[in-house]
């Protein structure tokens, strides 16, 4: 993968959202820190997992991708521009290009309207059919990529006519629509049963392959990562403490944070039961950000240096390995 | 970790069968499972939605909705058959013998009552002779058991966490000292750290009360980490049911060898996924012979006309698949 090749990257992107009342006379001196100095590459027909517990920001991550908040600090950038502040016309021409899968079938559907008319409604929203001949050819198209074949048969259908499966490929197909380069999936199988997860999955692969579409996968769920996506990143409160390959993150995790995550992800095997590295409570307020290493107060491995200085990205041996932890870049030598 | 399963058998369920009533019709939601529960035993009992999961652990407990009948069957505990019991007698039963953690109760905590008089609540409520000072230090002793300090017993649901409402969940079901512990999808809507903590809580209490639990989920991973048995159900049946090793390792219906297939599995990150093709059926349109067999990549003509029986692969294994019944 080249340098110049990234289709979206952030640069030290920061959302703080104020905490406590709101409204005009109250006093708002504390934030949320969502998303705390991201940085992060997209890569052309790239498929990323962006890995995390619930807070830990992905959500406001894709949100603000989407154009639906707004960055306090920091820049995003879409095949070389500078998209960060941009005027109605052109955060509309950018939505075409971005497009979100949402996590749930069952809610995410209009429930009166037709299959065709769910799949249609983003190009009159963009006014992108010149007439309606255009408009079902390019619905049908979509219906077909999401694998909804013949679409014809799909057109005028209900969605509580269609399995759970069938209706995640809608929400696909009309993603797919606007012809994007990008896919933003929040979690696109968690709702989904298991016999028919892998078949979502390997949609989205299949799209990468024929369309060289990118793909940000979100999600919690670091084993369905594994299946689908060239690399990893992993976020704790509002940053990512490690990115690589997604082999390399998985075999041999360098973070502590990430190590933890990994061996709490149940393996359907009883006899590769494992020592589970178990974290006592949950990531702390993001409010009260610890100072030093976020990650310091709930860390196994904890030293004297977390708890004062904060660590960046370090590289992890040769590759494009990365972690945020002075036992990657300070050397370990500490205690 | 090593199962602690007594050999005394707490629970037997036998040729469970339950409908519901719809359209002056009785539509077969549950038919013909058997299984036993011992002492200090953690069941898992697996399936996708709609497969017949939580209907059958309410008629456990006879709690279907309006709708429901159970039509066959027997569930003994402790020497009497349940169905024969009385309302009066089997209300004895609930929570006392065996309690449940219903799907998503978390969330069903009452907003505007403390969680102390919650606990208290269920316990004075089953037991009318326990004073209030003697619910209270019950409440405080529930909520350290299942790792929350005692002095938080004053707040309310919205001051806990999702884990933590869970936890208040299970001291909850906790308080009339059960035998059984029904625990229907507890850990689904939280985080893999939070879902670690808490599975890692019933091993614990399973460990110090001796505490049989029943563990219904979808999640095959949750049921190979702390499950001792295994009871895989389709379409209302069972599909196989053994310890969970041979469940996962010899498994030899077709629908738990291709669920284990399509279940990402950390392990082995270059496995491919595979998805079974159709969905599982509806109540209203069973096929006719095995439920599984429109889906099965095994199926041959007698699966799609007759359905298999229950046939036993080896002792204390089995399986309702044709394929089974001519090994044996």
């Amino acid at each position: 993968m080249s340098e110049t090749a990234a289709v979206l990257e952030l640069r030290n992107l920061r959302k703080l959202f104020p905490a406590g009342r709101s409204g005009i006379w109250a006093r708002t001196s504390e934030f949320v820190h969502a998303l705390d100095g991201v940085d992060l590459r997209l890569e052309k027909g790239e498929i990323l997992a962006l890995a995390g517990e619930s807070g830990c920001g992905k959500s406001t991550l894709a949100l603000t991708l989407m154009g639906l908040e707004k960055p306090t600090q920091g820049t995003i950038w879409f095949e070389g521009e500078d998209v960060t502040r941009q005027s109605r016309a052109g955060r509309q021409r950018l939505c075409r290009q971005i497009q979100m899968v949402f996590q749930d079938p069952y809610e995410s559907l209009n429930p009166l309207m037709t299959i065709g008319e769910i799949v249609a409604e983003p190009l009159d929203v963009h006014r992108l059919a010149q007439n309606r001949e255009e408009r079902r050819g390019r619905v049908e198209k979509a219906l077909e990529e999401a694998g909804l074949k013949p679409a014809h048969i799909f057109m005028n259908r209900l969605p509580h006519e269609l399995s759970g499966g069938q209706r995640q490929r809608v929400v696909i197909a009309a993603a797919l629509v606007l012809e994007p380069e990008v896919l933003l999936a929040d979690e696109p199988v968690s709702m989904l049963d298991v016999s028919i997860r892998a078949e979502i999955l390997n949609l989205l692969a299949e799209l990468r392959e024929r369309r060289g579409i990118s793909v940000l996968l979100i999600t919690h769920d670091l084993a369905t990562s594994a299946y689908l996506a060239d690399r990893v990143a992993v976020m704790y409160l509002g940053r990512i403490v490690e990115l690589g390959e997604t082999q390399a993150v998985l075999e041999s995790p360098a973070h502590p944070y990430t190590q933890a995550l990994l061996s709490v992800i149940p393996v359907p095997n009883p006899r590769k039961r494992r020592e589970r590295i178990i974290l006592q409570g949950q990531p702390p307020n993001p409010v009260h950000v610890p100072a030093g290493c976020r990650f310091h107060p709930r860390c196994p491995k904890v030293m004297e240096r977390c708890r004062v200085e904060d660590p960046v990205l370090a590289a992890v041996g040769a590759g494009s390995h990365q972690a945020a932890c002075w036992l990657v870049s300070g050397g370990g030598s500490d205690e | 970790m090593k199962p602690v399963t007594g050999q005394k058998t707490l629970l037997s369920v036998r040729h469970l069968s339950v409908g519901y009533e719809s359209e002056g019709k009785l539509l077969p939601a549950v038919e013909d499972v058997h299984f036993d529960l011992r002492e200090g035993e953690v069941l898992g009992l697996v399936g996708e939605s709609g497969c017949g999961k939580t209907t059958l652990m309410l008629s456990l407990l006879r709690l279907l909705p309006v709708a429901g009948r159970i039509t066959r069957g027997e569930v003994r505990f402790g020497g009497q058959d349940l169905l024969d019991l009385s309302e009066t007698e089997m209300s004895q039963v609930r929570w006392r013998d065996i309690a449940m953690i219903f799907q998503g109760a978390m969330n069903a905590l009452n907003p505007v009552l403390p969680v102390e008089q919650q606990i208290s609540e269920a316990i004075r409520r089953h037991d009318a002779s326990v004073s209030a000072a003697q619910a209270t230090r019950r409440v405080e002793e529930l909520l350290e058991m299942v790792g929350i300090t005692a002095n938080r017993k004053d707040q309310y649901p919205f001051q806990f966490s999702g884990g933590m409402r869970q936890r208040v969940m299970i001291a909850m079901a906790l308080a009339c000292r059960p035998q059984v512990l029904i625990a229907d999808e507890p850990t689904t809507a939280l985080d893999v750290m939070i879902q670690a903590q808490i599975l890692e809580l019933l091993l614990e209490l399973r460990e110090r009360l001796g505490l049989a639990v029943i563990l219904v989920t979808h999640d095959l991973g949750v049921v190979a980490e702390i499950c001792d048995t295994v009871l895989v159900m389709y379409g209302g049946m069972t599909a196989e049911y053994s310890d969970v090793d041979r469940v996962y390792n010899h498994a030899v219906h077709p629908y738990t060898q291709n669920l284990l297939k399509a279940f990402p599995d950390l392990s082995q990150p270059n496995a491919r996924l595979i998805s079974i093709p159709g969905y599982p059926p509806r109540l209203d349109a069973l096929p006719s012979g095995c439920r599984f067999s429109p889906r099965c990549p095994a199926a041959f003509e007698r699966c799609h006309q007759e359905t298999p029986g229950l046939y036993t692969v080896e002792e204390g294994h089995t399986a309702r698949c044709f394929l089974v019944e001519g090994k044996v």
